[in-house]
């Protein structure tokens, strides 16, 4: 079995993996980080997005082994120690969720948005942006409503691509 | 009051685990020495299963065992069971098969579950589920519900015609008389089009033995877990109700798609027993698509009737209903006594007849999905009302309020007795806020841009809280639905409350505490809410039906207050005053008229302490419990209107505008119901443009993937205008109607309204994709050419 070696959150992590392993699986069954979700097996849902190298991919149409030596942001390691990411702020602050399935993916994807379009994106692009996201609780309104007020907290705070 | 008491708009308490990634669902939940499920399901719509074959299977590295219905039949392991009785308009009790674990000679729908393999990582087990050699014969399948009771075909032999049960409510000789004396008569013929739930996490369960307790455990994606263990013990034999736990963690949202108990759970839980092993399985999507309890699909044709004036004097429905291959477990109440019930609206109608049919088909089971029975019934009467009001010229605003109920309480034909409302009052604020008037002109201007602009109205009341257990029991019901809760107040003045509600992201963690501190005067950071979990919470009827509110936190006021009187008493004793002196406010107990107080933690405190008080007159500690049994359904209502521009060359529909104006009685937190609403519209706003189940006519599901069945996406709806107005409920307390299922209910008749309003054609069906539209806009062009 190859080994895979990846900066997770910040730390080393290795493991011996069958090649046929996902990155969602590495993450979620070897790393036991749990809080990155599988929601379909079709690429469509986005409960699993994480940043690869700073881009936000999709965990579950993506292999381990593809990654060996990349650096992988994922929701656990979001926020700087007690001090939450202004994006995971802004979704408890506008009710942006309700299960909370699908707000990992929803919030990292979020970030990468902001970082690609810079500055507060408006609310067709947001809406736009989130294709690859589902969610069935809120109808989107308070994830569009979080989003822009995230990407403002984000320009005040210097997050913006500062992972 | 504290600012986190009812009414504040509070952030969520759960919100920290979610946003941080430490939530904890059932597949996140691992435990030394599992082992993994994969179930092989019939490929065939129809079909008996010959032989199953699992040689090749158990040689495949790291298999450690296969079951089939055999084994399951050996153990005693019963069928799933239908838990609500209807009885025919004949008197006749319905024909329930029941629904086996694993298939007991014939499959019913693609995907029933044939044989389950046990592998020690997921990858074997799958490989093992591949190389099962399943011999099948193939019988013809029937999908379409409206002809199943015609069909050759027959799915059970206890069902003949493939008829569960013909079931009519109402007066068919007022209803005839009625439509005699009319001026006008609507007839209206329509399809309820079959939905998949998709809560996005998909369903989970581990099942786990034991051997030192001889008990199991089982962790799971319900909505209701004491439901599950009281089915799993009482019905289908798995372990006696002691020597099963049931711990339903954080769940992924259910919109009753997770109340029911399923083959996996069964299989994994008794399973675990047989290999000594825990066992978990996890549903893909594929999976969830051909397992989880499908929604709607029903047939209807109805028929209206008014006087000249356009006063309703009459309504005549026939439904027929699909429930699949077999009745799931509340699949049977859905169509009758969630549906038909509701048949009145919010209109004073003197005589209603309704029949109802429902059928089995090669199709997954139908149950209760978010609404269930009243999304059915608000279509149809939001559909036909609107119908009737252009036919008579009558603005469609004008036609409903000539028609609301406005006196209260009032008595409907088919058996609900609404308790309080003001339709009126909502559906003006909904006008208003929607600018009714510059209609007109918005629709002249998208004209001047090609567009086709159209404005429906959706003024739709449901029935909540479902309860109460004597009314409930004697339309069928197999259990009560009541609701539990227990306060317990610690030494320091924290408080746990356990419920038997369960969220799955209805957020009460936060508004249950809220309440509580309300009532006691303590911040919601010192209430713990404790739930989903048979070890701890006793018993529980668990959430749908829009209960938590209404009747899960009635059951927490009850006993929230059992403690106040208890702490008075032992406050008495403290400040060596009268116990009628004794006043409880903002936290603290005083002597009325003088300054002198103790706290709510210092009563705690003593409570336990026990030194300060005659414990042959007061027993130590400060715990209490309570059981809610309502003495009505709820009612809420209100009025959506959509607003939709229609590009004619393409189809494509566009929300313009959305205004929900909904009265849920007593809110406790305005920013979560607000949630609420915004879910649900999202929901039928996917029902009547993007979601519809399609089987081809060998029973295979078309729509299997989310790149087949359109789910909404963020660029599909707009932000939406919610609104309420008030009218607390007379049947509890707290005066709360309940919230969760009225967006989807509301919406699809707005939608469709809204449609054919711009296209001036009223034969549309849902899902109303593109093509729909686009056909039903050039039929309208050319009727309004001729």
């Amino acid at each position: 079995m190859p080994k895979v070696t990846m900066t997770v959150n910040g730390k080393a992590a290795s493991a011996d993996v069958e090649p046929r392993t996902l990155l969602v699986d590495f993450l979620r069954q070897h790393l036991r980080l749990t809080g990155t979700h599988v929601g379909c097996d079709t690429s469509q849902c986005g409960a699993c997005v994480v940043h690869v190298n700073g881009r936000a991919i999709k965990a579950c149409t993506s292999l381990a082994v593809q990654w060996d030596g990349a650096s992988v942001t994922t929701i656990e390691g979001l926020a700087s120690g007690d001090a939450l990411h202004p994006m995971q702020e802004a979704f408890r602050e506008h009710h942006g969720l309700q299960c909370g399935f699908c707000t990992p993916g929803m919030i990292m994807a979020a970030v990468d948005l902001v970082n690609r379009h810079g500055g507060v994106p408006d609310e067709a692009t947001i809406r736009r942006e989130l294709e690859g996201n589902m969610c069935r609780c809120t109808g989107y309104h308070n994830i569009v409503k979080a989003i822009g007020a995230g990407a403002s907290a984000m320009q005040g705070s210097g997050k913006v691509a500062a992972e | 009051m504290s600012n986190t008491g009812i009414g504040a708009r509070v952030a969520r308490l759960e919100d920290q685990r979610f946003i941080t990634g430490a939530g904890k669902y059932t597949d996140d939940v691992n435990v030394a020495g599992q082992t993994y499920a994969a179930f092989a399901r019939s490929e065939h719509a129809h079909a008996t299963v010959k032989s199953v074959d699992s040689k090749a299977a158990l040689a495949v590295p790291g298999v450690i065992a296969v079951f089939t219905g055999a084994d399951l039949e050996k153990d005693a392991i019963g069928p799933l069971p239908a838990g609500w009785m209807i009885h025919s308009k004949d008197g006749s009790p319905m024909n329930a098969p029941g629904h086996p674990c694993l298939v007991q000679g014939k499959a019913r729908y693609v995907g029933d579950p044939v044989a389950v393999v046990i592998g020690e990582s997921l990858a074997a087990a799958r490989a093992g589920a591949e190389a099962l050699a399943i011999d099948y014969d193939v019988h013809e399948a029937v999908t379409d519900p409206a002809k199943a009771r015609s069909s050759a075909t027959q799915l059970h032999d206890s069902a003949p015609k493939n008829t569960c049960y013909e079931w009519e409510l109402g007066d068919k000789a007022a209803t005839a008389a009625a439509f005699k004396s009319a001026k006008h008569v609507t007839k209206l013929s329509l399809s309820n089009n079959r939905l998949v739930p998709n809560p996005m996490e998909p369903r989970s369960a581990l099942g786990n033995y034991d051997a030192g307790t001889d008990s199991f455990t089982l962790y799971t994606t319900s909505q209701n877990p004491h439901v599950a263990r009281l089915v799993m013990s009482a019905f289908l034999n798995v372990a006696p109700e002691h020597k099963l736990r049931v711990i339903a963690p954080d769940v992924g949202g259910g919109f009753g798609s997770k109340i029911y108990v399923y083959p996996e759970e069964v299989v994994c839980t008794w399973a675990s027993k047989k290999v000594g092993r825990p066992i978990k399985w996890t549903a893909d999507r594929t999976e969830a698509f051909i397992t989880d309890a499908h929604g709607r699909d029903h047939v209807t044709n109805a028929e209206i009737a008014m006087d000249e004036r356009g006063k309703i004097l009459g309504l005549k429905v026939h439904t027929t209903a699909n429930l699949g291959g077999y009745p799931s477990l509340f699949a049977t109440c859905v169509p009758t006594y969630l549906y038909a019930t509701l048949l009145s609206g919010q209109y004073d109608i003197p005589a209603i007849y309704a029949e109802v049919d429902a059928v089995y088909t090669n199709t997954v089971p139908v149950d209760a999905y978010r609404g269930a029975g009243r999304p059915e019934a608000t279509f149809l009467v939001e559909r036909i009302v609107e119908i009737a009001s252009r036919e008579m010229g009558i603005d469609p605003a004008t036609f409903r309020k000539r028609n609301f109920i406005k006196k209260f309480p009032h008595q409907t034909p088919v058996i609900m007795n609404y308790d309080a409302g003001d339709y009126a009052a909502s559906l003006n604020k909904a006008c208003e806020l929607i600018d009714y008037k510059g209609f007109g002109k918005r629709r002249r201007e998208a004209a001047r841009r090609g567009k086709l602009r159209g404005i429906g109205f959706s003024c739709y009341i449901e029935a909540c809280g479902i309860a109460p257990s004597a009314a409930v029991g004697s339309l069928g019901a197999g259990v009560g639905l009541w609701e539990s809760a227990e306060v317990r107040v610690n030494p320091t003045g924290n408080v746990e409350i356990l419920t038997g509600s369960h969220s799955h992201g209805q957020g009460h963690e936060t508004t249950f505490a809220q309440l509580v501190s309300d009532r006691l005067g303590i911040g919601i950071d010192q209430v713990t809410i404790v739930h989903g979990d048979t070890d701890k919470v006793q018993f529980g009827m668990g959430t749908y039906g829009s209960r938590s509110g209404a009747v899960g936190m009635t059951a927490i006021s009850k006993a929230l207050d059992k403690v106040e009187a208890k702490a008075k008493k032992i406050a008495a004793h403290l400040l060596e005053a009268s116990e009628s002196d004794i006043e409880f406010k903002d936290g603290a107990f005083s002597v009325s008229g003088t300054d002198k107080k103790v706290t709510f933690p210092e009563v705690s405190l003593n409570a336990y302490v026990a030194h300060k008080f005659p414990s042959d007159e007061i027993e130590p500690g400060l715990k209490e419990g309570a059981f809610h049994d309502p003495s009505n359904f709820t009612f809420p209502a209100g009025c959506h209107i959509c607003e939709i521009e229609i590009d004619p060359e393409t189809g494509v529909c566009e929300i313009a505008d959305w205004v929900a104006v909904d009265d849920f009685g007593n809110v406790i937190n305005p920013m979560i119901v607000e949630g609420q609403v915004h879910g649900g519209i999202a929901q039928g706003v996917g029902q009547a443009l993007m979601e519809g189940v399609s089987y081809d006519s060998s029973g295979q599901l078309m729509t299997g993937s989310f790149m087949d069945y359109c789910m909404p996406r963020a660029d599909n709806l707009p932000s939406f205008k919610v609104d309420t107005t008030v009218t607390p409920c007379p049947s509890n307390p707290l005066g709360i109607k309940g919230c969760g299922e009225a967006g989807a209910i509301a919406s699809p008749p707005a939608v469709i309204n809204a449609i054919t309003d711009a296209i001036g054609h009223e034969n549309i069906t849902m899902p109303a994709t593109p093509q729909v539209v686009w056909q039903a806009a050039r039929q309208g062009a050319a009727r309004a050419a001729e």
